[in-house]
C-alpha cells in the first residue's frame, strides 16, 4: 500500500510539473463552463416564458440543465482519457525509466495500482471543475443533491473504466502517440456500441449493448443507482487491470 | 555472491547469451567487458531480475532471481546504460522516491540521500531539475540512485560513458571505495576501465564466455608479442627508408617491420617482436650503433580492439579451420 501511494504522489507530480494537468483543467473548464452557460441560459429563458404564459409547474433545474450537462461530461470524458494515460508506461519504456520500477523490490501490482490511482486523481481534479459550475446552482437555486452525487459517481466510476483501459493499451508500446490514438479508438468503440444495438433485441444485442459504457451510465445520469451498473464498472475496471498485469508480465518475457 | 551456471538467454529469434557460466566473490569488482551487442546488457538484465533467464540458473547474495526476485531486487543497485531518470524531479526528490521505492525507511530517507549525494559529489546541483543537467550529472545521478539503499551487490552497465576525464577518475575513485562490502559488476568497452578499477575481467563476445581472468593475467597472456613505435631522424634523404627497415628487421626477435610515415625528415615505424622476446634495447641500440638518431622508442598498449582480434577473432578462424584446437582453447580460458 505505501509503493501504492509512492507511485501514485510520483505520477501526480509529473502531471502537475508538466503543462498536461493544468491544459486539461483548462480545457475541460472551458468547455463545461460554455455547455453550462447555454443550459442556464436557455433554461432561465424558458422557465421566464412558462411563467408568464401562467403555467405554475416549476421546471426542474436537476432535469434541465444538470442531466444535460452530466451526459455531456461523460462525452467528453472519453476524449480526456486518452491524453491521461497514454503517458503512463509507454514514456517510462521510452525513457528507460521502467527498469528502474521493474528493478525495485515492489510487486508489479503496486505500480499498476498506483499508476491507476494517480491518473483517477487527475481526471477528478478535470471533472472537478465542473462543480463550480454545479455550486452556482445551489447558491441561487434549489435542485436535488442527491442525484447529482449519483451522477458523480457515475462518472467516476465510467473514467476509471476508461483510464483502466488506457494503462493496458500504454503498456503495449513505448510510443505515446499510438498509446493515445489506440486507447481514443477503444473508448470511441465502447461508447459506440450502444448505437450499434439500439433497435435490436434479442441475445447478441443485450451482450453487446451490455458491454456498452454508455449503457450503464445513463442510469447514474438520471440520478438512479443501480447496484448493477456499480458491479459491471468494477469489473470492468478489475479486469482492465488484471490484463495490464499481464501485459507487464509478457513485457519481460518478449522484451 | 553471484553464481551464474548455464545461463542463456533467447530472444524471438536471436540467441543474446549462450550458456555463461561465472562466479563473483563477495567484495570483487569484476568487469564485463565485449563490443556492442555481446550479450553484456543482457546478462546484467538477468542478474537484476529485469528479464527472466531462458534457461540456467541465476543466483545472487544467496536467492534465485526466478524463485525469490524481491529478496534479489533488495540486494541489487543498478545503474542501466542511460540512467532512469525522471526529468520532471529534482535531484533531491528523485533520489528520495528512489529511496522509498528500495524500501528505506522514512527515519533514515534523508541521511541516506544527502550520504550519496556527498559520495556521487552532486551535492551542488540537488535542488535543480535532472532534465536540466549535464551528461556528467546526469550519470552520477544514475549512480548515486544505485548506491542509495548500501545494496549488496552493484550492477552498473557503462557507468563512465559521457564522462569527461576528469569525472571518470573520480568515479573510479567512488568504485574502489564501494569495494570491500559491496560486490561490483561493471561493463564497459574500454580497456583501461577495466585495468584501473577491476580485479576480474569477464570478456563476452557473440553472447558466449571468451575468457574469464584476473586483470593481470589476462593482460600478460595477451602482451606476449610485444608492439613498439620507432621513429628515426633522417636529414636530405639519408638514411633512406628502406635501409632503416631492413637493418630493423635483422634484429633478433623481430617479426614484422611496418613503415607507417616518413614527413619532415621523419621515419616512423611499427615493429612486433615474436612471442615472449623483449627487442626495445635491441631495437635502439640497433639503430645508434648505424649512426642515426633515434627520436622515439615507445611501447604500444593493446587496444580492446586487437584484444578482440586476438581472443575473438582467433577463434572464429578455428571454427571455420579446425574444431578441436577451438575446444581445446575453451579449455584453457576457463581455467
Amino acid at each position: 500500500m505505501k509503493n501504492v501511494l509512492l507511485i501514485c504522489r510520483k505520477e501526480l507530480k509529473s502531471y502537475f510539473a508538466s503543462p498536461i494537468a493544468y491544459l486539461l483543467m483548462a480545457f475541460f473548464a472551458l468547455i463545461f463552463g460554455f455547455g453550462f452557460y447555454t443550459a442556464a441560459r436557455d433554461f432561465v429563458r424558458f422557465s421566464f416564458q412558462a411563467s408568464m404564459m401562467g403555467q405554475s409547474q416549476p421546471m426542474s433545474v436537476n432535469e434541465q440543465i444538470i442531466r444535460p450537462l452530466v451526459g455531456f461530461a461523460s462525452t467528453v470524458a472519453l476524449f480526456l482519457v486518452p491524453m491521461i494515460t497514454m503517458r503512463l508506461f509507454a514514456e517510462e519504456k521510452r525513457t528507460g525509466t521502467i527498469e528502474l520500477l521493474l528493478t525495485s523490490p515492489i510487486d508489479d501490482i503496486e505500480i499498476i495500482l498506483g499508476k491507476w490511482l494517480g491518473a483517477m486523481l487527475l481526471y477528478l481534479c478535470v471533472l472537478g471543475m465542473s462543480a463550480l459550475n454545479f455550486a452556482m446552482l445551489f447558491l441561487w437555486g434549489t435542485p436535488d443533491l442527491k442525484p447529482v452525487l449519483v451522477a458523480y459517481l457515475g462518472l467516476i466510476l465510467q473514467g476509471g473504466v476508461l483510464l483502466a483501459v488506457g494503462e493496458f493499451i500504454s503498456t503495449t508500446t513505448r510510443n505515446q502517440i499510438i498509446a493515445g490514438g489506440v486507447t481514443f479508438f477503444v473508448c470511441l468503440l465502447l461508447w459506440l456500441l450502444s448505437w450499434f444495438t439500439a433497435f435490436d433485441s434479442g441475445a447478441t444485442a443485450s451482450v453487446v449493448s451490455y458491454l456498452s459504457i454508455v449503457t450503464h451510465f445513463e442510469n447514474f445520469g438520471k440520478g438512479v443507482l443501480d447496484l448493477k451498473d456499480v458491479v459491471f464498472y468494477l469489473s470492468m475496471i478489475f479486469f482492465a487491470l488484471f490484463i495490464t498485469g499481464r501485459s507487464m508480465e509478457s513485457l519481460r518475457w518478449r522484451s | 555472491m553471484i553464481k551464474v551456471e548455464g545461463l542463456t538467454k533467447r530472444y524471438a529469434r536471436t540467441l543474446a547469451v549462450d550458456n555463461i557460466s561465472f562466479e563473483v566473490e563477495k567484495g570483487q569488482i569484476v568487469g564485463f567487458l565485449g563490443p556492442n551487442g555481446a550479450g553484456k546488457t543482457t546478462t546484467m538484465r538477468v542478474l537484476t531480475c529485469f528479464l527472466p533467464p531462458t534457461s540456467g540458473k541465476v543466483n545472487v547474495a544467496g536467492f534465485d532471481v526466478l524463485e525469490n526476485p524481491l529478496e534479489v531486487k533488495k540486494r541489487i543497485g543498478y545503474l542501466p546504460e542511460t540512467p532512469p531518470l525522471y526529468p520532471e524531479m529534482e535531484v533531491v526528490e528523485y533520489l528520495t522516491f528512489v529511496g522509498k521505492l528500495k524500501g528505506i525507511s522514512t527515519g533514515d530517507i534523508n541521511r541516506r540521500v544527502d550520504e550519496v549525494m556527498g559520495r556521487c559529489a552532486i551535492g551542488d546541483v540537488r535542488d535543480k531539475l535532472i532534465g536540466k543537467l549535464s551528461k556528467g550529472y546526469r550519470q552520477r545521478v544514475g549512480l548515486a540512485q544505485a548506491i542509495i539503499h548500501n545494496p549488496d551487490v552493484l550492477i552498473l552497465d557503462e557507468p563512465t560513458s559521457g564522462l569527461d576525464p576528469k569525472q571518470i577518475i573520480e568515479i573510479r575513485e567512488l568504485l574502489k571505495s564501494l569495494a570491500g562490502d559491496h560486490t561490483i559488476i561493471l561493463s564497459t568497452h574500454i580497456l583501461s576501465e577495466v585495468e584501473h578499477s577491476c580485479e576480474r575481467v569477464i570478456i563476452i563476445s557473440q553472447g558466449r564466455l571468451v575468457a574469464i581472468d584476473s586483470v593481470a593475467n589476462l593482460t600478460n597472456r595477451l602482451r606476449g608479442s610485444e608492439s613498439v613505435a620507432l621513429e628515426v631522424e633522417a636529414a636530405d634523404g639519408h638514411p633512406n627508408p628502406t635501409e632503416v627497415q631492413q637493418r630493423l628487421e635483422q634484429v633478433a626477435g623481430v617479426s614484422r617491420v611496418v613503415m607507417k610515415d616518413s614527413k619532415n625528415g621523419r621515419l616512423s615505424f611499427e615493429v612486433e617482436s615474436l612471442q615472449g622476446r623483449h627487442i626495445r634495447a635491441d631495437l635502439a641500440r640497433s639503430v645508434v650503433n648505424a649512426g642515426w638518431s633515434l627520436n622515439e622508442l615507445r611501447a604500444l598498449g593493446l587496444s580492446l580492439e586487437a584484444i578482440f582480434l586476438q581472443l575473438t577473432g582467433s577463434e572464429q578462424k578455428d571454427e571455420q579451420k579446425d574444431e578441436p584446437k577451438e575446444q581445446k582453447d575453451n579449455q584453457g580460458d576457463k581455467q
